[in-house]
């Protein structure tokens, strides 16, 4: 696997922060704007397209299990 | 509780006759006998001062409130000479773990190696601490505890402050050359100086319920984000003594307190997070996350200290812990300011050194009072995704923030010698010494920590042997590692945390905090450096 998941910040806490507080006064689109810009700055630095698929994979696994969720509410 | 006492009464003092002009001086009061200003009056007395102790009421306060105290705070009370009945006392704990719904999401041990004196944290509930405080002051003619003794006025001078007292005689004035207010979040003192306390109060509501019952959890800290029996909020669960289990609730921002207060009201929630309901409630409190602190810890010739010069939300046992830390800092500099062995501006390092280390506690506290209660739909949404991470990713477990918990703040501080050697770890100057084993010439296992109370209340200089020792200034404790009748380090651990080769010196200042550390310490450096932190630069 080439997507690192290990903690690689030295304080993750700082980082957290920062990326809320990026949204800080936002409104949902313009916060949901913000972070597809994000995402696309961040892939590009990446520049590996295994890892950009496997980040998205992982990321993507939520959608799954929260739709599941949903279905088994529905049931 | 019964072998404890907690109720003391009030006595007539000598200085309440005094009539007119003619008042009592004297060199320190402490205002406030919390465990901060207690704390702050025995390590004067210790060191030859005379302290006078004010308390506005006459007995310790109810209620478990502070409970963890943190392995810092053990140290310093274990120079106090109380260190070990607190921990007799008190639940020794190091293990956290955290729950997002059903399942655990991770756990942290905050003490993970051997060889320390002092486990990462003790719970113990704050009147035990306090009772055992005061036993200890009673023990130090040179501390004068008056109980119901209210300063009700305060006077600057250039040269001390003349404070008024009321009693339940009558009220009396006295003169001090130094007042140190450690009288709580609700500060008066701080009101008569007219200092700001400016900061944030966070809308979440909490209640804390502190219930008596048998149960076999284990002596850990467990946290839980949307727990089942308490959706969409979180919670906490620890042990203190006496089968006594603290418990926090998250609350809606909208709650009433009065309502939420009612034990009728809280014991259904509790019920549901035990999953029975054979327990009784000890103490019920509400409260709404506060950080603040003032802009000036130091105002003329009053000294704040505890929750008077700041205040904390609670997750993170940053309150008490960081209160006992401005005692052992701000004691020994105000001791030798009074005996002129320093200069008065010694006490501006109190400030510098306490205010950054209140600034990084409100930060951490802030920070994870805003990771448990989310500001915004976006703030929800990400923390939703840190939770969700965490269950597969180890840099997800590391973002969850349910409570960074207390550790010493190094100092960026004028006392420091800047390293002027290479090191490869070790505590760096402004850093608190770490502990290590090590055993006397008679081999007896003894801590690191114990030898710097051996060594005297003053500067120490820790060194590890390289043949002769190294010339060194007068007046300065020594702590021997290796050589002649020094102390050994079979397992190597001391060389290992301190980063030491033969020759290695560490200047430790009287709170144990690393003013200046040398491969090869010549006499020229350390008669620099001591100065330098004994605030003659």
């Amino acid at each position: 696997m080439a997507l690192s998941t290990r903690s690689n910040f030295a304080k993750p806490d700082d980082a957290f922060r920062a990326i809320v507080e990026a949204h800080h006064g936002l409104n949902d689109e313009q916060s949901a704007d913000l972070d597809a810009a994000l995402v696309l700055i961040l892939a590009n630095h990446i520049g590996d397209l295994d890892v950009l698929k496997e980040a998205i994979a992982l990321a993507a696994q939520r959608m799954l299990s929260a739709s599941q969720q949903q279905q088994q509410q529905q049931q | 509780m019964a072998l404890t006492k907690t109720q003391f009464g009030y006595r007539r003092h000598p200085d309440q006759d005094r009539a007119g002009a003619d008042i009592a001086e004297h060199a320190v009061v402490v205002v406030g006998a919390g465990p901060i200003g207690l704390s702050l009056a025995i390590d004067l007395a210790q060191r030859g001062q005379s302290v006078v102790l004010l308390d506005d009421a006459d007995r310790i306060g109810e209620g478990s409130r502070a409970i963890c105290f943190s392995k810092r705070s053990l140290e310093f009370w274990d120079r106090l000479g109380i260190g070990q009945r607190m921990v007799d006392k008190g639940v020794v704990w190091s293990v956290g773990k955290i729950f997002h719904g059903e399942s655990q999401l991770y756990q942290f041990n905050l003490l993970p190696e051997e060889g320390h004196k002092r486990p990462a944290f003790i719970n113990l509930q704050q009147f035990y601490a306090e009772a055992y405080l005061v036993d200890r002051v009673e023990e130090l003619p040179a501390i004068d505890l008056r109980w119901r003794n209210k300063v009700t006025g305060l006077e600057p001078r250039n040269d001390g402050v003349v404070l008024t007292i009321q009693t339940p005689d009558s009220a009396y004035r006295l003169a001090a050359q130094y007042v140190v207010a450690c009288d709580g979040a609700r500060s008066s003192l701080r009101q008569m100086v007219g200092a700001e306390f400016a900061g944030q109060v966070f809308e979440d509501q909490f209640l804390i319920a502190d219930v008596k019952m048998t149960a076999a959890f284990p002596t850990e800290r467990w946290f839980w984000f949307d727990p089942p029996f308490h959706a969409g909020r979180s919670a906490l669960l620890h042990k203190q003594p006496d089968d006594i289990w603290r418990i926090d609730l998250q609350l809606n921002r909208f709650s009433d307190p009065a309502v939420e207060k009612l034990p009728e009201n809280v014991r259904p929630r509790i019920a549901r997070m035990l999953g029975h309901d054979k327990f009784e409630f000890e103490w019920i409190s509400l409260y709404k996350f506060q950080c603040r602190r003032m802009g000036k810890f130091i105002h003329g010739r009053v000294i704040f200290a505890g929750d008077a010069a700041h205040q904390v939300s609670p997750f993170g046992a940053r309150g008490a812990n960081s209160g006992l830390e401005d005692a052992e800092n701000l004691a020994w500099k105000l001791d030798r300011v009074l005996r002129g062995t320093s200069p008065e501006p010694l006490l501006d390092s109190y400030h510098i050194e306490r205010s950054a280390a209140a600034d990084e506690n409100i930060r951490e506290s802030t920070r994870s009072t805003d990771f448990m209660a989310p500001n915004s739909h976006q703030e929800a949404r990400l923390r939703k995704a840190v939770l969700s991470l965490a269950k597969e990713t180890e840099f997800g477990k590391r973002m969850v923030n349910g409570g960074r918990l207390s550790t010493p703040s190094i100092y960026e501080t004028p006392l420091s010698t800047a390293d002027g050697d290479s090191w490869d770890g070790g505590p760096r100057p402004g850093a608190s010494m770490p502990d290590a084993p090590v055993a006397g010439q008679g081999g007896e296992p003894i801590y690191l920590t114990d030898a710097f109370i051996a060594a005297g209340t003053g500067f120490t200089l820790l060194e590890f042997s390289n043949g002769a020792a190294a010339e060194r200034p007068d007046g300065l404790g020594t702590i021997r590692i290796g050589g002649q009748g020094g102390l050994s380090d079979a397992a190597g651990l001391a060389a290992r945390r301190y980063d030491a080769e033969p020759g290695t010196a560490y200047l430790l200042r009287p709170d144990g905090y690393v003013a200046a550390r040398f491969r090869h310490p010549t006499r020229a450096a350390l008669d620099a450096a001591l100065a330098r932190a004994a605030g003659h630069i």
